[in-house]
This record gives structure tokens, C-alpha cells and sequence, in this order.
């Protein structure tokens, strides 16, 4: 395993080195390189996990005395156990509740779910009521608002997916009353699924959708409440189904932890968020700047 | 006994205990793994409760083990008589290179990688059944996408049991003027029996075991199907699709799911290597 991990490590380092050396700040940084060591621990969101896992492990890379052990366990027990020092930073896909005020969060990327229907469907805009009513199915035709006469296919997503709760949670319902018509895995399979049937209805992370409407697969992103649904309005915070991914501290984070929350937040990566199908989060004053 | 033989004794003995006792070491993982919610719900929860929503405390998996056994047994009945179908045309209808093309072909066909089916049926297939109602995702697009996978296995087992009968026997009977088609009806599968039966238990496990395609075909809605157009979800897709985000609890019960595929494939290969052993006895 570690000789696989070498081999596959020297070749990302050698393409990153020549990039860093444009940046003018990069020799004060690498000044700070050599004095991180130790290590940090992060328990918490399993939606989190995945991207703070890869983000660690490119910490480590420029940072050879850092180890990080990224643990899951749901936002819950990332805020616990950031209060009981079990671990120096805990993960949460939400923002903090009022009774977390003495937490710190530090957003690190936003997750937008959006809702999608083929491109040949005229339907320009449903309402949240409209949207309960499709997956609950109390309305089954198209034409019953104001659409064409076709049956209404509801592609809803297996249970425990990041995207599905987000969904709920913003509609106010409960899984068992969604009645489906078809039960997809990850987002591609429910882009190519509402690719597949003019009258199908879905909701995917929107990073997931606009990369597929751009390579011209025949979807459309409806918008939700008024507010288009697009990445750079997830960043801005204006559509509604979305939420923040935070990474979250005490008010007196240990050095390695501002650090690595820093590099979260650093545009180095950017493309892992991506990746991930996270919008990067928008910039704003926070206590690791 | 000669030394060469006593070593060969002693490997293949390891050998066969080995690949019995992963067996037995994977079946009693899943019984770790199931155990803390076999424990807490009991078995027969898994049966009666009225529907599948692990997170909302209801743990039905009839319709699962229904969706699993409808998609299977239906793409071995695509798959069996094409398969056979084949092996007689390349032995006895097919002109020798056009024989030599054919099974190549099939050979192909059983190198396809499932994803690649699965794809296919997703893009392809699926807006073509979508032409009659609904997604196009379902069972019948599963079973027929099944029963083309499946098929190679049906078509070369066959193939290399016809083309080990005696050539006495097909010479024999053509000898005393039989139709070439009551030769294959009367002589070859009936002498082929066998190895074709193998043929068609191996694409039925192959079938009971897919996952990726089914999971991407079959629609995936829990409940117990009620036509061949409508969803179904399958034992191993319903570990596919909830692993990946199933904490403690949720994770046992999909291993319970995963043990309960197991005891359908064995009660399957079971009862048809009994039935199999009683009907050589009569024999």
C-alpha cells in the first residue's frame, strides 16, 4: 500500500511544485511548511468526510510531520465532539443551531441540491407545494399543471443519500410518504434516468447537473422559489435548497487546526470541491483569514 | 502409492478445504455483520413488516427477495433457450466458418464488463421501454439486459457439452435415417443433458448474484412487483445503493439482506442438485 501511495504521490508533486512557484507568497508560506507537525483529528458529517478526507491527504503531502484522521459519525457527534476536545475540528453539512453559539464555523463549501425534468418538458417553474404534491403523488400528470398530458415518472433517491435529505428536509416531509417511480443511486443516475423519459421529474446536486446541461445532455434545471437554480447561486447563498458544509471549532483553535482550515478555504482546492460536486464556498471574513 | 501421489493427495485436499472454508468465512462475516440486528428485530420482522424504511423503522424484505427471483429466473428464461439455441446451430445447422465466427462472438459477449450492460440498458434500452409509460427503468429492461448477459454462459456450456457426446451416437442415429432435427431432439440434448443443466445453474447463480446492472435498470422502488413494467429493487442492489451512507443500525440490517440473497441461492442450488441426484438414481 505505501509503495502503490509513493508512485502515485510523486507525479502530482511534480506537477504541483512548478504551479506554487508562480504565486509570490508561496516562499512565506513554505517558511511555515516546516515547522507544522503533530496531529488533528476531525469526527462528524459523513457528507463532509469524503472531501476533507482528500483534502487532508494533499495537507500531508506539503506537510510531511502532519498526520489527519478524519472520522464520520454524523454532524452531531463532529459538535460534540469538538466541545469535548475528542477532536480539534468536527465536521457539520449544516450551519450551527443557536445553542452551538460557542462553536466557531468555518464554511469550507455549500451543497445545492436543484430539481430537474427533461428539456422537452414546457413546465417553467414548480412551487414547493407542487413539488409535495408530484412526490407524494397526489398529482400524476403533467397536464394537471398546466404541462403536457404525460404521466409524471418521480425519480427520488435511496435512502440515507446526502441529497435526499436535503430535499426532505426543505420540503417538510417525511420518506415513507414519497411515492417513487424509480429509485436512483448517485446523481449521474438520475441525470441519465431524466435524460431517458420526457416526462420524468428529479432533484440532483446542481454542480452534478450544470456539468451534464454543458456536455448537452438533454436536461433543465427548474428554478426553486423564484431563485434560478445555478452553482454561483448556491455560492451566494441565495437558493434556497442548499447548505453550507462547515468545518467547526472552539473559539481557540490549536495553530495545525487554523492552518488546515485555511487550506480548506484556499482556492488549492478548489478543484477537490469540485470534484466532489461542492460549490466552493464564498469568501468572507473568518477567524483563520 | 507413489510419492507424486501422496503430494498430490495433500494439495488438492488443501486446495478443496480452502475454497469450501472462504465460503464458510464469508458466510459467517455476514452473520457477524447481521447479528446485532437479527438480535434486535428477530428474523420475522424482515418478513412481515409492511414496507422498507431502515431509517423509519421498517425492515420488509419480501418484495426484495420477490424483485430478486422474478429478474433472475426471467433472464435464465431469455437466456436458456437462446444459449442452447446456439450451441445446437454452430454444431449442426451452421457452415464451419460462420460456426467459427459464431462462438467467437459469443465469447465476446461474455467479456463485456456488466457496468458496460448496465450503461447500455441505461441510455439505450430504457427510453426505448420508456415508450410504454413511466421510466423505462423496470423489471422487464432488467431481465432482458440479464438475460443477454447471461447468456454466453448457457451458449459455450452447451457448445462444449454437445461437442462431447460420442460421434458414434450422432452417426449412429443418422445411420438409421433420422431427420437431423429429431437427431438434436431425440439424441443430442437428451445425451447433453448434464452439462447443459450445469450450463443454465451457473447463469441462474451468475443472474441471482448481478448487481450493477440490475441496480441500474430495475428502477429500484420497494414493493412487490405487480406487473413486468413496474420497479422493483433487488437484494444486492438494495446493499449497493445503501452501503455507502448506512451508519450502525442501517448497515446491519442491509447485511441481514445480504444473508437472506445467500439463503436464496442456496436453497436454489440445493433443491436442484437433490432433484438432480434423485433423477440420476432413477436413472
Amino acid at each position: 500500500m505505501k509503495s502503490i501511495h509513493a508512485w502515485l504521490i510523486a507525479p502530482i508533486l511534480a506537477l504541483a511544485v512548478p504551479g506554487c512557484a508562480r504565486n509570490s507568497a508561496e516562499p512565506i508560506v513554505a517558511a511555515d511548511e516546516e515547522t507544522l507537525s503533530g496531529k488533528l483529528t476531525l469526527t462528524g458529517s459523513s457528507t463532509v468526510a469524503p472531501l476533507v478526507t482528500e483534502i487532508a491527504k494533499r495537507f500531508e503531502q506539503r506537510h510531511p510531520g502532519v498526520r489527519i484522521d478524519v472520522q464520520t459519525g454524523g454532524s452531531g457527534k463532529g459538535i460534540a465532539d469538538t466541545r469535548t476536545g475528542v477532536a480539534e475540528i468536527g465536521m457539520a453539512s449544516r450551519s450551527l443551531k443557536p445553542d452551538e453559539a460557542d462553536l466557531t464555523a468555518h464554511p469550507i463549501a455549500a451543497d445545492g441540491v436543484g430539481v430537474i425534468v427533461h428539456q422537452a418538458n414546457p413546465i417553467k417553474q414548480l412551487s414547493e407545494s407542487q413539488l409535495i404534491t408530484i412526490y407524494t403523488d397526489q398529482i400524476r400528470n403533467w397536464s394537471e399543471l398546466g404541462g403536457e398530458d404525460q404521466e409524471i415518472t418521480v425519480v427520488h433517491k435511496a435512502e440515507g443519500r446526502a441529497t435526499l435529505e436535503i430535499f426532505l428536509n426543505h420540503l417538510g416531509i417525511e420518506n415513507p410518504v414519497v411515492k417513487a417511480d424509480v429509485i436512483v443511486g448517485d446523481n449521474e443516475h438520475g441525470v441519465k434516468t431524466v435524460a431517458g423519459s420526457e416526462g420524468s421529474i428529479g432533484y440532483v446536486s446542481i454542480g452534478t447537473a450544470e456539468a451534464n446541461i454543458e456536455a448537452g445532455v438533454p436536461i433543465r434545471l427548474l428554478p426553486l422559489g423564484g431563485v434560478e437554480a445555478s452553482t454561483a447561486r448556491v455560492a451566494s447563498g441565495e437558493f434556497p435548497m442548499s447548505r453550507p458544509l462547515n468545518l467547526v471549532t472552539t473559539g481557540s483553535p490549536p495553530r495545525l487546526a487554523i492552518e488546515f482550515i485555511r487550506f480548506c478555504q484556499s482556492p488549492d482546492v478548489e478543484d477537490l470541491v469540485k470534484a466532489n460536486y461542492f460549490v466552493p464556498a464564498a469568501r468572507g471574513p473568518d477567524v483563520a483569514e | 502409492m507413489s510419492r507424486s501421489d501422496l503430494s498430490l493427495r495433500i494439495i488438492s485436499r488443501t486446495l478443496a478445504i480452502l475454497s469450501a472454508a472462504i465460503v464458510l468465512l464469508i458466510l459467517g462475516f455476514l452473520v457477524r455483520e447481521s447479528a446485532p440486528a437479527l438480535q434486535e428485530l428477530g428474523l420475522a420482522r424482515f418478513f412481515t413488516d409492511p414496507g422498507w424504511h431502515p431509517l423509519s423503522g421498517q425492515f420488509s424484505l419480501v418484495p426484495m427477495i420477490v424483485a430478486t427471483l422474478a429478474t433472475s429466473l426471467g433472464s435464465v428464461a431469455i437466456a436458456a433457450p437462446l444459449g442452447i439455441a446456439s450451441a445446437v446451430f454452430a454444431h449442426f445447422y451452421a457452415p464451419r466458418t460462420l460456426a467459427i465466427w459464431h462462438r467467437r462472438l459469443i465469447e465476446l459477449l461474455a467479456g463485456i464488463p456488466s457496468v458496460v450492460f448496465g450503461l447500455w440498458g441505461l441510455v439505450v434500452l430504457a427510453p426505448l421501454v420508456a415508450r410504454l409509460g413511466g421510466s423505462g427503468q423496470n423489471l422487464f429492461t432488467a431481465t432482458a439486459v440479464l438475460g443477454l448477459m447471461i447468456l454466453p454462459t448457457v451458449a459455450l456450456l452447451s457448445d462444449a457439452a454437445i461437442a462431447s457426446l460420442p460421434r458414434a451416437w450422432i452417426q449412429g442415429a443418422a445411420a438409421l435415417g433420422m431427420q437431423r432435427w429429431s437427431i438434436v431432439g431425440k439424441v443430442v440434448i437428451p445425451g447433453a443433458r448434464r452439462g447443459i443443466g450445469a450450463g443454465v445453474l451457473l447463469a441462474l447463480t451468475r443472474a441471482l448474484g448481478e448487481t450493477m446492472a440490475v441496480l441500474m435498470l430495475a428502477g429500484n422502488v420497494v414493493q412487490v412487483p405487480n406487473s413486468l413494467l413496474s420497479p422493483g429493487r433487488t437484494l444486492n442492489a438494495n446493499i449497493a445503493l445503501e452501503l455507502g451512507y448506512a451508519s450502525t443500525f442501517h448497515r446491519s440490517v442491509l447485511f441481514v439482506s445480504g444473508l437472506m440473497l445467500m439463503l436464496v441461492v442456496s436453497v436454489i442450488v440445493v433443491g436442484i442438485s437433490y432433484r438432480r441426484g434423485a433423477s440420476d438414481e432413477w436413472r
